[in-house]
């Protein structure tokens, strides 16, 4: 990630350069998503290091995991995960809302978000009123209403049909090519990875089976 | 994340599960309300008794006697002790202005009483006579009379105890509005003679010198005086020193002093050498509250004059109430320790429900502290919402109580009263330690959802 060097899992060494986007592919177990939430600073390596712009993961605080997550990282979820007592807005602001932005900006950088994924016409509508399109869309939203550095997606197209799916991988390559906001994601869709990332990197069983352009 | 974003959200959290947090804040507000109620009854009892009492005319009031009375009655001093350092202080018109004038003081009056005869319609009834101050109106033995209190302290009024009006008339009732004729003895001073008191033309009188100094006395005359009844009252109310004398009419004190009624104390007064000035026996301070009494006792015992009452009695019914207070908020405080077990299962169970909304909201961020800081303000507000229902309910209660029991004194024909009191400590009081439970309730809910692993939460379905 960034400059950094990433050793994680078993063993694993991968090293992904800013404003790449990488997908990381493997069958269920392989420890992808395991890696993904490493990176995250969701979880902690019990040996080894994670760098991100420089700093060591495995060796923050929780405190600083927090920010890191907060300000670094922007995540997607299969399940998109949004809150479903909440409007699209109330979800996308939430981000904002834990790393203490000012209110009075609040509404411009979530108007800023949500029209990057096209869901301007939904902002009062909760999560169980929106298609399964557009609530990862409103999560992707929110992943990036906070100007993360990197984006982590785990299988963001594991719940939805095969044209939502690519519309959602399309948007991620535009957001990729238009802010330069460096990507990682969970698949276990090989042509999909193929087909919007600059790079593939292959786990099993908690190993690095292999890393390389367009396998 | 900021304060009002985390109260914000911690609102909207507790809307979402409302029945089970109405449930859990109920319980906090059942817990406060027991302890307002008890609290309020112990209070109520308490400002009851001590009105009470400061009604029945004891504990507001300072009896001064002159220091050296009776030892100024032909008693002499034993040769071997000392005289005394300064002469007896008499307790003259002057002394009674002087204390009048203390701070604190409300009013300054002598015990008036006296027999009498009355004539009412003709026929004639001999009672006892007692004059009553404006501040009588206050004490509780004028609660519920009939008829009215004296207009005014001069007006020619009297009021009667129910059991001389019995003695007066089958039917009491209709005594009001009616008048009454009181004989009563006058005392005319003497006119001073030259080198003694008129009494040295009298056969076998000593020599004038041995008159000298002495008042010239006077004579006592029989007169009448119409009084209009104004009021019946049922119990005797209390003049004088401890209460002990009481009279079966009472008539404005003010008026009494005027008609220079002899009482049994004039003859042990004309024997002082106070000439022919006004002297008292003993004289009433009223203070303004049992509080000031001290001060106002050790004030006139610094102008020299003996002093009594009733202070010591009130200071340990104070104890007696403070204890019991004590007593009222533990087992109030009971239902409330009860009910914080409340909070902290309804928090253990939103942790187990929202485990997943835990692990998005640090996915997103949030720090453990966050989390945290989110359980105790869902636990702060519950026990703000709880504590101020709380009040209102066990305020409800002492005042249904109240209710209940003065529609029981209201059939046995008792005055009501105001069983319960709810000052605003209690309110503050309650609503704040109601918050801190609550907030105690929530300390291990909190940590252990801040602890919560986010990958394990998020994996949870």
């Amino acid at each position: 990630m960034g400059d950094a060097l990433v050793h994680a899992v078993d063993d694993v060494t991968v090293s992904v350069r800013p404003k790449e986007f990488v997908a990381l592919l493997g069958s269920s177990g392989s420890g992808k998503s395991t890696l993904l939430n490493l990176m995250a600073g969701l979880d902690r390596p019990t040996l080894g290091a994670i760098f991100a712009h420089g700093r060591n993961l495995a060796e923050m605080s929780s405190e600083d995991l927090a920010q890191h997550r907060s300000r670094t990282i922007g995540m997607v979820f299969q399940a998109f995960n949004l809150l479903p007592r909440m409007t699209l807005e109330e979800n996308v602001e939430l981000p904002l809302r834990l790393a203490e932005v000012d209110r009075n900006e609040r509404a411009g950088r979530v108007r800023e978000a949500v029209d990057r994924v096209r869901l301007s016409a939904r902002l009062t509508h909760r999560p169980s009123e929106l298609s399964g399109g557009e609530q990862q869309r409103a999560a992707l939203a929110r992943a990036l209403v906070n100007r993360p550095t990197i984006l982590l997606a785990d299988e963001p197209t594991g719940n939805l049909d095969s044209a939502t799916g690519d519309a959602i991988l399309h948007l991620l390559q535009e957001i990729n090519e238009s802010l330069g906001m460096t990507m990682v994601m969970v698949t276990h869709d090989r042509d999909r990875a193929a087909r919007y990332a600059h790079r593939i990197i292959t786990m099993g069983d908690g190993k690095l089976l292999s890393d390389g352009n367009r396998i | 994340m900021k304060t009002r974003d985390l109260t914000e959200l911690a609102a909207r959290n507790l809307r979402e599960a409302v029945l089970r947090n109405s449930l859990t804040t109920l319980g906090i507000a059942v817990g406060v309300a027991s302890l307002v109620a008890m609290l309020s009854l112990g209070v109520g009892l308490q400002e009851l008794a001590n009105k009470r009492l400061s009604k029945s005319g004891l504990f507001d009031a300072v009896f001064v006697s002159s220091k050296t009375n009776q030892r100024g009655l032909g008693r002499q001093n034993p040769p071997e002790s000392p005289a005394p350092k300064e002469p007896a202080k008499i307790l003259d018109d002057e002394a009674r202005q002087k204390i009048a004038s203390l701070t604190n003081v409300v009013e300054v009056y002598p015990e008036i009483r006296f027999p009498s005869e009355i004539q009412l319609e003709g026929k004639p009834y001999s009672t006892t006579v007692a004059g009553i101050p404006a501040s009588a109106k206050a004490e509780g033995a004028f609660d519920g009379m009939k008829g009215n209190f004296f207009s005014s302290q001069n007006a020619d009024e009297a009021i009667l105890q129910i059991e001389f009006a019995k003695d007066l008339s089958s039917q009491p009732d209709l005594l009001i509005g009616k008048s009454l004729v009181m004989r009563y003895a006058e005392r005319q001073a003497l006119p001073v003679e030259p080198g003694g008191n008129k009494s040295a033309a009298a056969p076998g009188a000593k020599s004038s010198d041995e008159g000298k100094g002495l008042s010239p006395g006077f004579s006592i005359v029989p007169k009448e005086k119409t009084f209009h009844i104004i009021g019946i009252v049922e119990t005797e109310p209390a003049t004088g020193i401890g209460g002990f004398g009481r009279g079966r009419l009472l008539i404005p004190l003010q008026v009494a002093e005027t008609l220079r009624i002899t009482q049994a104390n004039d003859l042990r007064g004309i024997l002082r050498r106070s000439g022919s000035q006004r002297t008292y026996d003993s004289l009433t301070v009223r203070v303004k509250s049992p509080s000031q009494v001290k001060s106002v006792e050790d004030a006139i015992q610094h102008m020299g004059y003996g002093t009594f009452s009733l202070l010591d009695a009130t200071k340990s019914l104070r104890l007696v109430f403070a204890v019991f207070d004590l007593f009222l908020g533990i087992f109030g405080s009971l239902a409330l320790a009860v009910a914080s077990l409340g909070i902290v299962n309804t928090l253990v169970m939103a942790i187990l429900e929202r485990r997943r909304e835990i692990g998005i909201l640090k996915a997103l961020g949030a720090a453990d502290r966050d989390i945290r800081r989110l359980f105790f303000a869902e636990a702060g507000v519950m026990g703000l919402l709880g504590g101020i229902f709380g009040v209102t309910l066990g305020w409800l209660i002492g005042t249904a109580l109240t209710f209940g029991t003065n529609v029981y004194l209201h059939k046995r024909d008792l005055p009501p009263i105001d069983l319960s009191s709810v000052p605003w400590w209690m309110v503050a009081s309650a609503i704040a330690f109601s918050i801190v439970v609550s907030l105690a309730a929530g300390i291990y809910p909190a940590s252990r959802a801040a602890k919560l692993n986010p990958v394990e939460a998020l994996r949870y379905e």
